[in-house]
């Protein structure tokens, strides 16, 4: 691609980001910081919050790699009844809201340890593992790893030296994903890691919000922010190293169907995994049960609890068609390979998601007023929801759009055909299986989402987690009931449109 | 040939997702294929109106409870922000407002009490409403230090007892009051055979170890409340010695009230029988039952309650200040306070309104609740909390 195209091609994404993230962030930051006596503000407590930050967010994407990495193989290579499904309910915990996987962690006894966060961000992030390394498995030639079990290597060795290496570019997404997710959670750490456990994002909240003290939660949000741009720039690089072009078949791999004692493992892997995640969602229908009924029916505060979820679909429609038109264009840029263009537009793009909510949403309150004032418009909700989507798109699609070989489209206009032919017959499943992945990420985020929209909601726009989290709010079993009752609605339905756009993905092939 | 159909279909698509993206809060456009983002959109355009275009003309407003300005503007469209569990419900609540001065109120969601006054600070240079409603004694004084407010003395406030007034100025006016109570689960302490306790005291004796949660005092607001109480009860240099004697006692300290409530509450399968709730929880527990009750399943404990007084304000920097002052003239009326109770569970501030039956009948209002002054807790609120972390992280 010419530089100009390139240029013209980042400028949207560019101005997405610029101004709904780097703008009023920096607005904020400076306010925050603007009255600051910084020699007074730094003590010691926050070298040790940062280390925990640290810690635990790595700690939690090595667990999920490795707890996600068996039911990533078996759904990526065999075919068996339900697979389609499985793929599409990994994802349900994504759009749980954290009190509701309190409530049904509390059974587990965990609580208020670092255990009770790290078995949480396991349970939260399989899916990121199992569709974006998943989705780049499924199309992977096996005839190489064919051809290296004729040469005699063994399956450990074949899998380490041939597989491995050949996925990593998309291990690395997955694990650049999972580990901002951690090194920003703010609910799984507040509810179920107990006092003592605080993340800088549970500390900025404190700081920002109990405290009243903008200069220090300011100073916080600057240290995480320079910990994910660094963690970020580590892994653009050796994002880079790592990928290569790849005979990503334009169809995916011819799944086998699991025998003998192989269809049993697999067995036992999708049903134990999919079963952990499913153990809290048991309770929750358990508990919800005798309540569906009244979910239609009006209350004076919370509304029609049903009538949350056309308006959550809509803005989670809204959000993923707005996430995957700019993301894939940023994915685009950032594919080319080995500008730095390249990639410090990816680390900015990624940033979003490794910033507090607080500092967002407080960011949003000073900037967004002009030229139009955004803020307290309906249009806002979709727009975070978006802005936090973002980097699912492009992590899901980054990695699919570099295996493209230019060669192939070369080869393919030598045969005669047009560049649009080409470029349909290359490039075109690729990217429609990369764009599904994404838009199926960018609908459960914003789904999912309840950190940015809690600081800017109109009554209008209240989303099913919202609803939930007000039922939650007060006492009595009714409340509790249809609160528990909704959420079972959303996982269903969660998983029910992941199944469709899914489907929808696989439409671009041949 | 399928893969045309499929490019024809991306294109298409492509053109309506541009179309939407493109779309940032203007006008908002139905861009058809999208059923559920038509109806979202037709349902803003009935709320963003500009102001001068609403007016369901109901002539000239009925002088029915303001007295600030006779004759109310009937164009006007008032945006209030209040907390997130007051927003939901406040639409109808105003309808009859609406109808008597022809004033469109628009709310807005500001999330908890400490995050809305967090934000009407920091927009004070431009405010996103024209009033603001919900924030409590415990934030008020960084609200006022703020200067955010244009003073409004209602004429109904001789129908609010004296002590609920907490500014001189008039700044703020008092909509509504409730009690934070310790709560216990009847069946659970008969079950284990201790009688519930009367005082705060007894908290801290080994009938009832392991016995209690409550709130952090550094994120939620019940939390802070409860140390303010302690503080009030045993004064500014005995309440380090009652939290220590709590932990030691075992006492459970989780982030929110819901996670205190419906994870941690016997009632909802936790295992602490006595909780950090409102006074008003039981009747909630009667409304809200699966099968109908005779008698609470929950009881107060009356001694060693806080009492949380909620604030309307007018914005400075709002164009509608007369209109607004209607707004909180309302929201003082037998008309607004009278659904107080049964809607967001706390009491009217407004002394001559009858309380419904349920509240008179399970629960009690504590006699002498503590209070504190917002001075006091303006000067000592963050020292208290981080001397408060100390003791309870041990």
């Amino acid at each position: 691609m010419t530089r100009q195209a390139r240029l013209l091609l980042a400028a949207i994404p560019a101005a997405f980001i610029g101004y709904l993230f780097v703008y009023p962030v920096t607005r904020i930051l400076l306010l925050g910081l603007g009255e600051a006596d910084l020699g007074e503000l730094v003590d010691t407590r926050i070298g040790s919050v940062a280390w925990f930050t640290l810690w635990q967010a790595a700690l939690s994407t090595a667990l999920t790699l490795l707890v996600a990495a068996p039911l990533t193989w078996a759904i990526s290579r065999f075919e068996f009844p339900g697979r389609r499904l499985a793929q599409a309910a990994v994802v349900v915990p994504f759009v749980l809201p954290t009190v509701v996987v309190g409530t049904a962690f509390a059974a587990l006894d965990v609580r208020g340890s670092v255990w009770a966060i790290l078995v949480a961000h396991v349970f939260y992030n399989i899916a990121v593992v199992v569709r974006t390394v998943g989705g780049m498995w499924s199309s992977l030639d096996t005839r190489i790893e064919d051809a290296a079990r004729t040469l005699g290597a063994g399956p450990w060795r074949t899998l380490w030296h041939v597989t491995l290496p050949t996925l990593r570019p998309a291990i690395t997404a997955a694990a650049a994903i999972v580990f901002l997710f951690c090194f920003t959670s703010f609910g799984v750490v507040l509810i179920l890691g107990g006092r003592g456990n605080a993340t800088l994002e549970v500390e900025i909240y404190e700081q920002a919000v109990t405290f009243f003290d903008l200069p220090l939660a300011a100073l916080l949000a600057v240290i995480q922010l320079v910990g994910v741009s660094a963690a970020l720039a580590w892994y653009s690089r050796s994002q880079e190293r790592g990928s290569r072009g790849l005979d990503l078949g334009s169809q995916e791999t011819i799944r086998r169907r699991p025998e003998g004692v192989l269809a049993w493992v697999i067995g036992a892997i999708v049903l134990g995994t999919l079963g952990l995640q499913a153990l809290p969602l048991g309770a929750l229908v358990v508990r919800g049960l005798g309540w569906f009924g009244d979910l239609a029916v009006r209350d004076p505060v919370v509304g029609v609890p049903l009538e949350s979820i056309p308006r959550s679909l809509g803005f989670a429609g809204t959000a993923m068609v707005v996430a995957v038109v700019v993301g894939m264009m940023a994915a685009v840029v950032v594919s080319g390979r080995g500008s730095r263009f390249a990639r410090w537009f990816d680390t900015a793009l990624m940033l979003p998601l490794g910033t507090s909510a607080v500092t967002v949403g407080f960011g949003f309150l000073v900037a967004l007023d002009r030229p139009i004032d955004l803020r307290g418009t309906i249009w806002l909700v979709p727009l975070a929801h978006a802005l936090v989507a973002v980097p699912f798109v492009v992590r899901s699609a980054v990695p699919l759009l570099r295996s493209i070989r230019p060669e192939m489209m070369e080869a393919a206009a030598m045969l005669g055909a047009s560049p649009g032919r080409a470029w349909r017959a290359v490039a075109l499943p690729i990217v429609s299986r990369a764009a599904a992945l994404g838009a199926g990420f960018a609908f459960v985020v914003s789904l999912g989402e309840f950190g940015a929209t809690s600081f800017i909601a109109r009554p209008s726009s209240v989303t099913v987690p919202v609803t939930i989290f007000r039922l939650l709010g007060r006492p009595g079993p009714a409340n509790f009931g249809r609160a528990m009752a909704l959420a079972v609605v959303l996982a269903l339905l969660t998983a029910l449109v992941v199944a469709v756009i899914d489907r929808l993905g696989e439409v671009g092939r041949f | 040939m399928k893969h045309t159909s499929t490019i024809a279909l991306i294109a298409v698509l492509t053109m309506i997702l541009a179309a939407c993206g493109s779309d940032q809060g203007g006008e908002p456009t139905t861009t058809g294929s999208t059923p559920d983002i038509a109806t979202t959109a037709s349902s803003v355009s009935t709320t963003i109106e500009e102001p001068g275009t609403t007016s369901p003309s109901t002539t000239v407003a009925e002088t029915a409870p303001s007295t600030t300005v006779a004759g109310g503007s009937s164009d006007v469209t008032l945006t209030l922000i209040t907390h997130d569990s007051f927003a939901d419900a406040a639409g109808e609540a105003f309808a009859p407002f609406t109808e008597e001065t022809g004033i469109t109120v628009e709310i807005l969601a500001g999330g908890d009490a400490g995050s809305l006054t967090n934000q009407v600070v920091l927009t004070k240079d431009n405010p996103i409403a024209d009033a603001v409603f919900g924030i409590d004694d415990t934030f008020l004084t960084r609200a006022l230090e703020a200067e955010i407010f244009v003073p409004h003395e209602s004429p109904l406030l001789s129908n609010v007892p004296d002590e609920l007034e907490l500014d001189d100025e008039a700044r703020v006016t008092p909509i509504d009051f409730g009690d934070v109570c310790f709560n216990y689960d009847i069946e659970a302490l008969a079950k284990a055979g201790v009688d519930p306790p009367t005082d705060l005291d007894q908290l801290t004796e080994e009938a009832y170890r392991d016995m209690v949660v409550v709130e952090s005092a550094a994120t939620s607001s019940p939390g802070l409340a409860f140390l303010l109480a302690t503080i009030a009860e045993y004064g500014e240099d005995g309440w380090q010695d009652y939290w220590q004697r709590l932990v030691d006692n075992g006492v459970e300290v989780v982030p929110d009230w819901d996670t205190a409530y419906y994870s941690s509450f016997t009632r909802y399968g936790g295992d602490f029988p006595i909780v950090m709730s409102y006074a008003s929880s039981p009747p909630a527990e009667v409304i809200f039952a699966e099968t109908p009750l005779d008698a609470a399943p929950t009881g107060v404990v009356t001694d060693g309650c806080y009492r949380q007084i909620e604030f309307a304000g007018i914005l400075a920097g709002t164009e509608n200040d007369a209109e607004a002052g209607e707004l909180i003239d309302f929201m003082l009326s037998p008309e607004f306070q009278q659904q107080i109770p049964l809607t967001w569970f706390v009491f009217p501030a407004n002394e001559t309104v009858d309380l419904p039956p349920e509240f008179v009948e399970f629960t009690e209002v504590p006699e002498s609740p503590a209070r504190l002054t917002s001075e006091e807790i303006a000067a000592n609120r963050e020292e208290w909390i981080r001397e408060w972390s100390a003791i309870v992280d041990g």
